[in-house]
C-alpha cells in the first residue's frame, strides 16, 4: 500500500499526486513508469514517473481523467493509499551529452518530459522545450520545465497563450536552425506521429514514449505488443521509449481501441453510480 | 484381500449449467464417500503410491485417519510434507503420479488418492480447524523467496517451520503464481488459494507483493544491504510464445498468458462489476492442445463463445491431461484435430475475423518420438471467428535473469541449477517452471522441498535426509531420481 502525500488538479481533468514510495523513488530513473491500482476492483494502469525525491522517499504521477480507472485515481485523496503501486518499470531514458536536446511536450506529456529535461540539462545538453496544450487554461508545470531548459517554447492550438501553433511547427524551425542532435516527444499519439514525420526529413534521432494497453508490465502477457522497425516489441519490458521513425503508429492507434465499447460501458456505469462528482 | 470394488466417484457439476458458470466442476467428497473410498485402501506397508507423490507424502498414513473419521487430523498429517494439499487434490496430474504407482491401479481402480487429498484439505479449511503446526525456534538466518508460485509458496513453507525468517517478493498484487493467475476459478477457487497463502502467513512468512525483484530490489541488494543468507527464485515461465505467423498483432487475438490474467487475476470474466476488460468472443478459435488451451477454451466458452481447439497433431498427442479434454468436450468445446494455423485474418478495424489453417496428416516421429505433422497441399481453409487465442507455450521471462549478475542460464533462458536447485551464483538457488520449463505444480513444489532441504544444510549444517523425517512412513526410502 503506497500512501498519497498530496493531491491536487492541476488544470481542468489532469492531477498530480505525490506518493509515498521510498523503495521506488531510490531506484527511480527518468523514462521509466509504474503500475497503479485505485483499488482491488480496478486495472492496473502504467504511469510515467514524472518526478522522484530520492531524500524525502517519495514518487510523483500526473494522470488525465478520461476513464474509469483514472477517473477513480483522480477521486483519491491525500491520506489514501493505492491498493498497488508498482515499480519502476521499463527502460529508462538514455541521458547523455549529446550536444542539443529538443524535448517536445503535448498535454499530459509535460509531465515525463519534465525529468528527463532536468537530467539532460544536467548532462551538460543545450535543452530546447516545446510545450503544446489545446488551451491557455490546460497549461501546467511551464514553471518546472522553464527551471530545467535553455529555451522554453509554448503553443497553445487557440492562440490563448504563446505561439498560436501545433507543437510541429517550432520543432521544424529549431531543426532548420540548429544542428538537433536527439528529439523526444511524449504526448498523445498522433502529437508523438507527427512529431517524428517532422524531424524524419532531417534524419534527427526521435525517441517517442509509447502508451500501450498493459496489464502485468512484466513482459509476462504480450498485450503492450507494438511493431518497431518490423519486429514485435513489447512496450513494458522493450520500451516504453522507442526510435518514433520506425513505429507502426496505425497498429497502436488499432490496439488502443480494441476495448472502446467496455469502456465506455465501464465509465457510464461508474458515473451512473455517482463515482464522478 | 484387494477390495473388487469400484472407486468411489466424485459427483460433478451437470455440464449444460456449468458451461455458463464460473463455479467449481468436481464438488468433492461428501464424508461418507471419503471414508468409503479411504476403506479401500491396503495400507501397504512399503507403499508404492509415496513414491509416485514428488513430495512424498504419508499417503496410507493421511488416509487411514479419514476411514477412522479422523479429517483433520488427517489434513495435518498431509501438511507436514505438503503445505498446498487442497491445490494438489485438485490439479495435480495423479493419474501419471501417486496413483499411477499405487498397487490397485493394476487392477485399473487405484485409490482416489488426490480426491482423498482434496477432501481433507477441504474438510478441515471449511470447519475452521487449521492449526499452526510448531515451528522450530528461530535460527536467526533470513531467506528471500522470489515468487509466490507454487516453488516458492513451498521453499517457505518448509523454511518458516525450521526457524528462519522468511521474505516472499511477488511482482502481483496477488500471491499464488499461475494457481492465481493461470487456472481457472472452475478448476482451482481462488478462495483455496488465498486460504493457503493466509496459511504460511499465519505460520510467520512475509509476504511482499507488488515488489519486483530485479525491479524494485535486485538479488544483489537482497544478499548484500537487505542481509538475506539465501535467496530462492520461483519466478515461474512467465514469456508468451507467438506463432509467427500474420496477422498476429489483431484486436482480439491473446496469447493464452494475457487472456487467462485477464480473466483470473484481473476477473475480468466479472466485467464490468471489475475493471478490465476482455474480449467475448462469439466464435472463438484456441490453438494448442495442453492443460493451457483447455483452460482458455473452457474460459472462453463460458463467456459465451462457441469454442474450437485448433490443434496440429491428433488427439493422441494432446499434452492435456486426460480429465481437462473429456471435461471440455463435455461442455461442448469442438476439437478441429489435425489443423494448423497460418494466418490471422483482420478486417477493417484490425480486429480478428478469421483464422486460416491448412488440414494436416502425420507423417515420420520426431525428435519427441511423436509423429510429426505435416501439411497436406491446397488443404487451406479459413475459421470464421472473432477471438484467437495462442496456447502453444511458454518461455523463461528475462525480467530477473538478464539483471542478475552470476546466473548462468541455459541456452533457452531457464536457469541452471543442481538437482537440489544451486544455482552458479553463491546463495542463491531456483526451481519450478524457471528451471525446467513449464512442467506441473507438484513437481515445482518438489523443486521448492529439494531446495528448502539443501539451504538447510547449507545454512545451519543439518543433513538433507534428516529435514522431514517424521512424515515418512518408518521403512520407506523411495529412490531419489
Ligand atoms: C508506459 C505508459 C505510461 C503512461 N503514462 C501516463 C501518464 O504519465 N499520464 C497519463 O495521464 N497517462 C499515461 N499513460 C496512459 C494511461 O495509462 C491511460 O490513460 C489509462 O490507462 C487510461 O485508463 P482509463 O480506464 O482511465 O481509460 P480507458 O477507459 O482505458 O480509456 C478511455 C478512452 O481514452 C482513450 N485512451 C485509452 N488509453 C489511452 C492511452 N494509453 N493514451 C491515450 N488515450 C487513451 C481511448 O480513446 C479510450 O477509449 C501511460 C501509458 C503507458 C503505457
Ligand atoms: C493455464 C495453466 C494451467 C495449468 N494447469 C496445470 C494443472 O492442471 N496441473 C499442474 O500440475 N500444472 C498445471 N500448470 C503448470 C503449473 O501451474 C506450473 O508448472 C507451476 O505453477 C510452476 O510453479 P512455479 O513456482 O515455478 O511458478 P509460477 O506458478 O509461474 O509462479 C511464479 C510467480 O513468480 C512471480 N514473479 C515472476 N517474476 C518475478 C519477479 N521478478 N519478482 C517477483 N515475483 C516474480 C510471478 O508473478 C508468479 O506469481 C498449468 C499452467 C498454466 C499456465
Ligand atoms: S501431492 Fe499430488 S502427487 Fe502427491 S499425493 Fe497429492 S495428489 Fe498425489
Ligand atoms: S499403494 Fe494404494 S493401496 Fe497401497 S497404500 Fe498406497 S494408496 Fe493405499
Ligand atoms: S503488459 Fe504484459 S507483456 Fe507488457
Amino acid at each position: 500500500m503506497s500512501k498519497i502525500l498530496s493531491m491536487r488538479e492541476l488544470v481542468p481533468t489532469i492531477y498530480e499526486a505525490v506518493v509515498e514510495a521510498p523503495d521506488i523513488a531510490k531506484k527511480a530513473k527518468a523514462g521509466e513508469f509504474l503500475v497503479v491500482m485505485p483499488d482491488e476492483k480496478g486495472e492496473r494502469v502504467p504511469l510515467t514517473i514524472a518526478d522522484f525525491d530520492r531524500v524525502k522517499g517519495t514518487i510523483t504521477i500526473v494522470f488525465m481523467a478520461i476513464g474509469t480507472s483514472t477517473h477513480k485515481l483522480a477521486k483519491m485523496k491525500a491520506g489514501d493509499s493505492y491498493y498497488a503501486f508498482v515499480g519502476p518499470l521499463g527502460h529508462a531514458s538514455e541521458i547523455e551529452n549529446y550536444g542539443t536536446v529538443v524535448l517536445v511536450a503535448g498535454g499530459v506529456g509535460t509531465a515525463p518530459i519534465y525529468p528527463i529535461a532536468r537530467e539532460m540539462k544536467k548532462a551538460g545538453n543545450k535543452v530546447v522545450c516545446i510545450q503544446g496544450a489545446r488551451t491557455k487554461e490546460l497549461l501546467f508545470w511551464e514553471d518546472k520545465i522553464a527551471s530545467v531548459c535553455d529555451a522554453h517554447i509554448i503553443t497553445t492550438d487557440d492562440g490563448t497563450f504563446g505561439r498560436k501553433a501545433l507543437v510541429t511547427e517550432p520543432l521544424k524551425e529549431v531543426c532548420e536552425r540548429e544542428k538537433v542532435a536527439i528529439v523526444y516527444a511524449i504526448g498523445p499519439v498522433p502529437m508523438m506521429k507527427f512529431c517524428s514525420l517532422t524531424t524524419k526529413p532531417f534524419g534527427v534521432k526521435t525517441i517517442v514514449s509509447l502508451n500501450s494497453i498493459m496489464i502485468d508490465a512484466t513482459g509476462m502477457c504480450g498485450g503492450c505488443r507494438v511493431n518497431v522497425a518490423g519486429k514485435t516489441q513489447f512496450t513494458c519490458v522493450d520500451g516504453p521509449e522507442f526510435d518514433g521513425h520506425q513505429v507502426d503508429w496505425d497498429l497502436l492507434t488499432s490496439r488502443q481501441r480494441i476495448y472502446v465499447e467496455e469502456e465506455k460501458c465501464s465509465l457510464q456505469r461508474y458515473v451512473e453510480q455517482g463515482g464522478r462528482e | 484381500m484387494p477390495p473388487k470394488k469400484e472407486r468411489v466417484p466424485m459427483p460433478e457439476q451437470d455440464p449444460k449449467v456449468r458451461a455458463k458458470n464460473f463455479l467449481e466442476v468436481p464438488l468433492g467428497y461428501t464424508p461418507e464417500m471419503a471414508m468409503e473410498e479411504a476403506k479401500r485402501c491396503l495400507q501397504c506397508k512399503k507403499p508404492a503410491c509415496v513414491c509416485g507423490c514428488p513430495v512424498n507424502i504419508n499417503i496410507p498414513g493421511f488416509i487411514k485417519l479419514i476411514a477412522e473419521e479422523k479429517f483433520a487430523e488427517s489434513a495435518r498429517k498431509i501438511k507436514e510434507t505438503n503445505a498446498l494439499p487442497a491445490v494438489c487434490g485438485r490439479v495435480c496430474p495423479q493419474e501419471s503420479q501417486c496413483e499411477a504407482k499405487c498397487v490397485l491401479n493394476k487392477a485399473g481402480r487405484p485409490i482416489a488418492i488426490g480426491r482423498l487429498e482434496r477432501f481433507a484439505a477441504d474438510f478441515e479449511r471449511n470447519n475452521n480447524l487449521v492449526q499452526i503446526p510448531k515451528k522450530a525456534p528461530k535460527n536467526g538466518k533470513r531467506v528471500a523467496v522470489i515468487g509466490s508460485g507454487p516453488s516458492g509458496l513451498t521453499v517457505a513453507g518448509d523454511l518458516v517451520l525450521l526457524g528462519y525468517d522468511v521474505t516472499i517478493f511477488e511482482a502481483f498484487h496477488k500471491p499464488g503464481g499461475v494457481l492465481m493467475y493461470g487456472i481457472p476459478e472452475f478448476r482451482l477457487p481462488k478462495e483455496i488459494v488465498e486460504k493457503e497463502v493466509d496459511y504460511l502467513v499465519k505460520l510467520g512468512v512475509d509476504l511482499r507483493l507488488n515488489e519486483i525483484a530485479g525491479k524494485t530490489v535486485s538479488v544483489d541488494e537482497l544478499l548484500g544491504e537487505e542481509k538475506f543468507d539465501a535467496v530462492f527464485i520461483g519466478v515461474g515461465a512467465g514469456l508468451p510464445k507467438f506463432l509467427g505467423i500474420p496477422g498476429e498483432n489483431f484486436g482480439g487475438m491473446y496469447s493464452a498468458n494475457e487472456y487467462l490474467t485477464r480473466s483470473n487475476l484481473m476477473k475480468a470474466y466479472r466485467f464490468p462489476e471489475y475493471d478490465t476488460p476482455i474480449v467475448r468472443g462469439k466464435k472463438v478459435c484456441v490453438i494448442g492442445g495442453g492443460n493451457v488451451a483447455m483452460d482458455a477454451a473452457r474460459t472462453a466458452l463460458r463467456l459465451g463463445g462457441e469454442v474450437f481447439i485448433v490443434y496440429r497433431r491428433s488427439r493422441e498427442e494432446m499434452p492435456a491431461r486426460l480429465e481437462e479434454v473429456h471435461h471440455a468436450e463435455q461442455e461442448g468445446v469442438q476439437m478441429l484435430l489435425l489443423t494448423n494455423p497460418i494466418e490471422v485474418m483482420g478486417n477493417d478495424k484490425k480486429m480478428v475475423c478469421g483464422l486460416k489453417c491448412s488440414r494436416m496428416e502425420l507423417g515420420e516421429p520426431d525428435e519427441s518420438g511423436r509423429r510429426k505433422p505435416v501439411a497436406i497441399p491446397n488443404s487451406d481453409f479459413i475459421i470464421e471467428c472473432d477471438l484467437v487465442i495462442n496456447a502453444i507455450g511458454a518461455g523463461a521471462n528475462p525480467l530477473l535473469t538478464t539483471t542478475t549478475k552470476g546466473l548462468e542460464l541455459n541456452k533457452w533462458g531457464y536457469i541452471t541449477a543442481d538437482e537440489w536447485g544451486k544455482t552458479s551464483k553463491p546463495g542463491v538457488w531456483a526451481g519450478g517452471d524457471i528451471v525446467t520449463g513449464m512442467a506441473t505444480v507438484i513437481e515445482a513444489m518438489g523443486a521448492g522441498k529439494r531446495s528448502a532441504m539443501d539451504i538447510h544444510e547449507k545454512l545451519m549444517g543439518v543433513k538433507k535426509i534428516a529435514a522431514a523425517p517424521e512424515a515418512l512412513p518408518e521403512d520407506m526410502s523411495c529412490d531419489k531420481k
